[in-house]
């Protein structure tokens, strides 16, 4: 359970920033009139949606820590056998980096408002999505024809669990891809579709992100970073 | 003693937001049934909530008989009975507090108190709760399934979780989980709403400080949630697969039925790790709220500010933040590594401080003020007395060496009963008295509610202090007959049977309340806007029960933090938070 609560630590460390600017040693009791007069306490700038991916990308966050919690304990135990991983999955990581560029570059467009710019960038990245999710189940196909079934070791079980919780996660993203993409095809102002843009790329990053650590978690170098650390620090 | 008018500041124009902005509903339909009105998806979730929680309040009768009155009720056998523990256990603790506290509550107040229009994402909170009806449905169809509902116990330990031997190995198991990820999903959405809602919707001149400690209390609830149900969605899904695949992510090597089974080299000690995650946050994600509406109504029925608001806060947050490094003293007796039990019964016990400063501060806010014994203070009295005691024996069992003898036995059905079901059900009871007005816009009837709060309250003591001298013996939980025990003296048969029958006259009182609840909605006494004189902003709509929009064309400006009550020199006993300085009548020297 480390991994979750060094994430929790991180987590509330953030917190603890945050609350430090919100005067929480104000004596309420004494100030009274409009809230101008007193600094602090406001609402952050930005958009309550904006608020909302990140609360949203936080509650993930915990759920694949978890899932990487219960797999570093998994591990441990004597029957973890670890699996080859395929190939294939390094394709399908450069898939996924273009996607986030992509839409990084849609991103870009919009700030410009270049609306053509915009579209292009959104079609390459749900494209090189979709490409990516397809990718991963030819992985699946791969594995399951050499041998290695879900059951028959907890490695397996995991690398299936993993990748399919990464993939519904960036399922999910693809819809709100989907109808951001609609909106701008029927002619959307640039300017009302610009947080949108902008919140598919944030969440494309994330996914990206947490793509990368489920690698390196699977392919073994996660372990071999903590077996570094654990050495530097005994 | 001059009256003066108080000269500082003019009162700044109120925010007005542009009417586009609401969602409008066109049809009966989507006003009543598929509503985004925070409102009215708070009183879908109420009522949801109540009438799952009533299944488990029948379920717990029936465990209540059979203990009582063991082989008399032929109607109950074994395997029923696991099921009753199970499924009472799971609807209170989950689709009933958990439910009604953030879903219901919260949706209602938060707006209202941080003087919001509504939830800042009125489609997705609408979709939290029809997720969540589907998560209660999901459910409550076990009942029917072959097999019928899972015994395991509403902790669902695997190995035994997913064996045959256990009941509802076939599909109750299945549907729980279902219905635990569905829940969860739902959840999260809702959450969502009440984070960002507090974070991003409070109106002018409402900072943090000057938030009602209730806002304080769901708000930290909900990240709480937010942060510890993903535990239970990771350990749901994964025995689900242990279950529906085959895999062996908790199941270890075993002989099921004198053959070897598929499983092999599993871990239900990670089970447990995960399951506690969850579990251990979840009692104050019950708890916090708790705490936040109780600070509210004694402050409000004792007519004086709280005391001590900024330790108030403080203590919710810290409280929140211990609540996630305690949850291994759930499992002294699990085989974990015996040496972190020190380590858990260490912030076990650091915990209570930042608790035991939250009841001094209610106490101490009690003290010389001008203590109205309505309904509502009543529960709220009541609960700070539950809450004490059963704290109290959380104490004991957060240390390894009284756990271990006590483990598995009534005393700690007592404790948490005491602790996490009867002291948050008070503050509920105590809520409902308290807001019902505002919600209906008509009085509860007071005497019917008098009968139901000294029934409720004592009653719940004949319960479970007595249970708590069973555990002493040891009397172990979750059997379902004791049979002919040396150790347990025939007196404690009939303590079992005396605690039955007061545990089914405190469950039919509540059927008062029910009735209580209906008459009043048409027959009650008509309330006014602010019957209670409270200082809070729900009280200060322009209409009650609130409108669609909640606040008429201007949102309300707040000047003044939540508990400015009896200030000397001041009018009234009152003075609510969007009363601006100048109108308030200050007697020279008093205010400073």
């Amino acid at each position: 359970m480390s991994a979750i609560i060094l994430f929790l630590a991180v987590l509330a460390v953030i917190a603890g920033w945050w609350l430090s600017q919100q005067r929480l040693t104000a004596k309420p009791w004494l100030e009274e009139g409009p809230a101008g007069d007193f600094p602090g306490g406001d609402a952050v700038s930005w958009p309550a949606a904006k608020v909302g991916l990140g609360v949203f990308l936080a509650v993930a966050s915990a759920l694949f820590v978890l899932f990487i919690s219960a797999y570093s304990m998994r591990m441990n135990l004597m029957d973890w056998r670890a699996l080859p991983v395929p190939r294939l999955l390094w394709l399908n990581t450069g898939v996924l980096v273009l996607s986030s560029v992509a839409l990084h570059w849609s991103y870009l467009a919009a700030r410009r408002y270049d609306t053509e710019g915009v579209m292009i960038g959104l079609l390459a990245g749900g494209a090189s999505a979709v490409i990516f999710l397809a990718g991963q189940l030819l992985a699946w196909q791969q594995l399951d024809a050499a041998g290695y079934y879900v059951t028959s070791n907890p490695a397996n079980s995991f690398f299936y669990l993993l990748t399919a919780v990464h993939g519904l996660h960036l399922a999910g993203g693809l819809v709100a891809l989907g109808r951001t993409s609609t909106k701008m095809w029927r002619g959307a102002e640039i300017a009302d579709m610009r947080l949108s843009v902008e919140l598919c790329a944030i969440y494309w990053h994330f996914m990206l992100l947490v793509w990368l650590v489920l690698l390196g978690l699977l392919t073994g170098w996660t372990d071999d970073f903590v077996n570094i650390c654990r050495q530097l620090l005994s | 003693m001059v009256d003066i008018p108080y000269e500082g500041t003019r009162g700044i124009p109120p925010a007005e937001v542009p009417d586009v902005e609401l969602y409008h509903p066109r049809s009966w339909w989507t006003r009543y049934v598929f509503s985004q009105d925070a409102k009215v998806i708070a009183i879908q979730y109420s009522l949801t909530a109540s009438a799952i929680g009533l299944v488990a309040l029948v379920l717990s009768w029936l465990m209540r008989l059979q203990l009582g009155f063991p082989g008399t009720f032929s109607f109950i056998d074994a395997n029923q009975y696991l099921q009753f523990i199970t499924m009472h256990g799971m609807i209170m603790v989950i689709y009933l507090l958990t439910a009604l506290f953030l879903g219901g509550f919260g949706n209602y107040l938060i707006p209202l108190m941080v003087g919001a229009r509504d939830m800042v994402f009125p489609y997705v909170n609408m979709l939290s709760y029809w997720v969540y009806l589907l998560a209660v449905l999901v459910l409550a169809s076990t009942f029917f399934v072959p097999g019928g509902p899972t015994g395991a116990g509403w902790t669902l330990y695997p190995p035994q979780a997913i064996l045959s031997g256990t009941p509802g190995q076939d599909w109750g198991i299945i549907l729980m989980m279902s219905s635990l990820i569905l829940f969860i999903i739902g959840f999260t959405m809702g959450g969502l709403n009440y984070v960002v809602t507090v974070l991003q919707a409070r109106t002018r001149g409402m900072t943090l400080m000057r938030l009602p400690l209730t806002v304080w209390g769901i708000f930290t609830a909900t990240v709480m949630a937010l942060l510890a149900f993903p535990a239970l969605f990771v350990a749901s899904v994964m025995l689900l697969l242990d279950r529906l695949l085959g895999t062996s992510f908790f199941m270890p090597a075993l002989v099921e039925m004198g053959t070897l089974s598929k499983y092999g080299g599993g871990s239900p000690l990670l089970f447990q790790h995960l399951f506690w995650f969850f579990g251990h946050p979840e009692v104050y994600i019950v708890a916090l709220p708790a705490f936040g509406i109780v600070s509210d109504l004694i402050s409000t029925h004792a007519r004086k500010n709280i005391f001590g608001y900024r330790m108030m806060v403080w203590a919710i947050v810290a409280i929140g933040a211990l609540s996630f490094i305690v949850w291994a003293h759930h499992m002294y007796v699990s085989g974990m590594f015996p040496q972190f039990g020190y380590f858990f019964a260490t912030t076990t016990l650091i915990i209570a401080i930042p608790t035991a400063i939250k009841v001094y501060n209610w106490v101490l806010t009690l003290w010389r003020g001008d203590i109205h014994l309505r309904v509502p203070m009543l529960f709220a009295l009541g609960f700070i007395i539950t809450f004490v005691n059963g704290g109290l024996t959380g104490l004991f069992l957060g240390n390894v060496v009284v756990d271990v003898p006590l483990s598995d036995t009534m005393f700690v059905v007592a404790h948490f009963h005491m602790v996490m079901g009867v002291a948050p059900i008070m503050v509920v009871l105590g809520a409902i008295y308290h807001w019902y007005p505002k919600v209906t816009g008509r009085m509860l009837n007071d005497a019917l509610g008098k009968f139901h709060f000294w029934v409720t309250f004592l009653g719940a003591y004949l319960i479970f202090f007595p249970m708590h001298y069973l555990g002493l013996l040891g009397v172990p939980r979750r059997y379902f007959e004791l049979g002919d025990t040396t150790f347990i003296p025939s007196s404690a048969h009939s303590l079992n049977a005396f605690i039955s029958v007061v545990a089914l006259t405190v469950g039919f009182s509540q059927l008062v309340f029910l009735f209580n609840l209906a008459w009043s909605l048409f027959k009650g006494e008509a309330s006014g806007g602010n019957p209670w004189r409270a200082t809070t902003l729900e009280w200060q709509t322009p209409e009650t029960p609130p409108g669609h929009g909640n606040w008429g064309k201007e949102l309300p400006v707040v000047y003044r933090w939540a508990y400015d009550y009896s200030v000397p020199g001041a009018a009234e006993d009152f003075i609510p938070q969007n009363q601006p300085p100048r109108a308030t009548q200050h007697v020279q020297g008093a205010a400073s």
